[in-house]
């Protein structure tokens, strides 16, 4: 009989991770749904120009698309990763000769799948009821896949690593989700960023969701718009630099602590 | 007979705290081996090394010729030939039966066939029923089907019946018994001794992280040459005698009598009664 490989059966996790997070309806829901409603709010309340050609629902989409990412990776695996460590799930796991890796690789497609689904339906919404402009040229949407595939990377490692953060299942979204959401208001997701003050622009910059967004208002907003971010410019190479940094650190971090019981 | 399981001064301590202190035991090919002991006895402690959860401070141990402590693609192979049954999980909820079981039948090189799996542990009902659907018998019996679905060589059962009602656990028994003929060696932790008793070829009690004494449950203790205790009624008064020849004792017992003893029993040291009597009546 054929060995299967640990990408073979990672892909088959991927499909059974899609599966039980479908069933889970009022979650489906809320974490999808979410986003289009704070789309809703903010582009509603903030309806003015905030530069020539430039709505706050633009400056907003892009951050709500950064957000995206850091919901659907880190926040999403740093509550349900200590659950399954409470449920027994990981250790079960770790007693048969499934590779580990393929428990990580059914992890990032649940994450991509999840993260590309929340992206369309901000798009969408965004296109068809705030007047949003999507990139206009070939350089711009391949920008913004390369922040998609990169940025997504960094939030899952990092969702992985922290898994072993919260003391219980239970209490994993109490831990997160706060930290998430505080991180989202220094990061310039619910406000332009450069009108923030100055401590929290800079304990902002040491976080990779920062970067992220400020990666996709260089999709998103017109290249005119640089001038008014804090370098004067989009610091597109800094930008990946540092995502990438933490998803190094990240790795690192979940090699070193990552448990598959409960202690 | 090859040993399947073999342990010897196996030591493990947590802080100042010795949960194993030496312990050495051999399973044979085959057998249901059951681990009797007191909570904190080191029952599950013991088990996790020989399952490769834990590291273990010194000592010898090897499952199926193989050191549970090992890693990368040797201890992979090795994953694949031994199956092992957790207490109490409440995993894969939002799975069918038949999802999980034939999902977890990927992982192995030599896997059964789900349906047949799904139908031994008697859960063929329940095929397209949700993880969390089910009651905990159903749950438990899912947990079995997980454990066995890679054909192990080695089944690992950590108080696989807590909480059944009598019913359900008979036909567990039955479920354990053909695992074991059809040539799977089945190692056991359980806090029921009429468990150990139904289904054990051998019991070892273990307290304070030693190995008290490994025999049949029958001789457990000297249990089958311990005396044995005759009552009967003589006129309106209850007699009982402890006898090491119960036999010959109640033949001449009977030239007292015209016909039956009234009231004749003649019992012996029950599993319990030894058990609790080796571990200096600590349980509970």
């Amino acid at each position: 009989m054929n060995k299967p490989t640990a990408l073979s059966i990672g892909i088959q996790r991927g499909k059974l991770e899609i599966k039980a997070f479908m069933r889970q309806r009022e979650s489906v829901v809320f974490t999808m749904l979410f986003p289009l409603i704070l789309l809703a709010i903010f582009g509603s309340v903030f309806s003015n120009s905030i530069a020539p050609g430039v709505t706050f629902s633009q400056y907003f989409v892009a951050g709500m698309i950064a957000s995206g990412m850091v919901n659907t990776g880190f926040q999403q695996l740093a509550i349900m990763i200590p659950m399954e460590r409470d449920f027994g799930t990981l250790k079960r796991l770790r007693g048969t000769p499934m590779p580990a890796s393929s428990y990580f690789i059914g992890k990032a497609i649940l994450v991509t799948l999840s993260m590309l689904v929340q992206v369309a339906l901000l798009l969408a919404a965004g296109v068809a009821f705030f007047g949003v402009d999507l990139p206009a040229t070939a350089e711009k949407w391949l920008l913004l896949l390369a922040l998609l595939i990169i940025g997504s990377a960094c939030s899952t490692i990092l969702g992985i690593a922290f898994s072993h953060v919260p003391k219980s299942g239970r209490g994993a979204s109490a831990v997160v989700s706060p930290l998430v959401i505080v991180l989202q208001f220094f990061s310039g997701v619910f406000f332009i960023f450069t009108d923030l003050p100055q401590w929290m622009q800079q304990i902002a910059a040491i976080f990779p969701l920062k970067w992220m967004t400020q990666g996709a208002r260089s999709v998103f907003l017109p290249d005119s718009f640089a001038t008014r971010e804090v370098a004067g410019n989009w610091e597109t190479g800094r930008t990946f630099a540092i995502i990438v940094a933490w998803l190094i650190v990240g790795l690192i971090w979940a090699i070193r602590t990552f448990k598959w019981e409960r202690q | 007979m090859s040993k399947v399981i073999s342990v010897s001064g196996l030591r493990k301590s947590y802080g100042s705290i010795t949960a194993v202190n030496g312990l050495s035991l051999e399973i044979e090919q085959g057998e249901i081996f059951a681990l009797l002991g007191p909570n904190g006895a080191g029952k599950t402690t013991t088990v996790e090394i020989l399952e490769g959860f834990r590291n273990r401070d010194s000592g010898e141990v090897r499952v199926l010729g193989f050191d549970p402590a090992g890693k990368g693609r040797a201890a992979q192979q090795w994953r694949d030939r031994i199956g092992i049954v957790l207490q109490s999980t409440e995993d894969a909820g939002d799975l069918t039966v038949y999802e999980s079981v034939s999902h977890f039948a990927h992982y192995y090189q030599n896997s059964k066939d789900p349906r047949e799996v799904i139908e031994l542990v008697g859960l063929t009902e329940k095929s397209d029923a949700l993880g969390r659907t089910l009651s905990g018998g159903q749950r438990r019996r899912l947990d079995v089907a997980l454990g066995i679905i890679g054909n192990p060589e080695v089944i690992f059962l950590d108080e696989p019946t807590t909480g059944f009602d009598p019913e359900a656990r008979r036909a567990f028994w039955a479920l354990i018994r053909k695992l074991r003929d059809e040539g799977a060696t089945i190692l056991l932790t359980t806090h029921y001794l009429d468990e150990a008793e139904a289904l054990a070829d051998r019991v070892a009690v273990i307290n304070r992280g030693e190995i008290i004494e490994v025999s049949t449950p029958t001789q457990l203790g000297g249990r089958a040459t311990s005396l044995a205790t005759i009552s009967w009624r003589d006129g309106d008064q209850f007699r009982s005698e402890k006898s090491a020849n119960p036999t010959e004792f109640i033949s001449q017992l009977a030239q007292n009598f015209t016909g039956e003893i009234p009231e004749l029993t003649i019992k012996r040291a029950s599993l319990e009664d030894i058990y609790l009597e080796m571990i200096g009546g600590i349980d509970e």
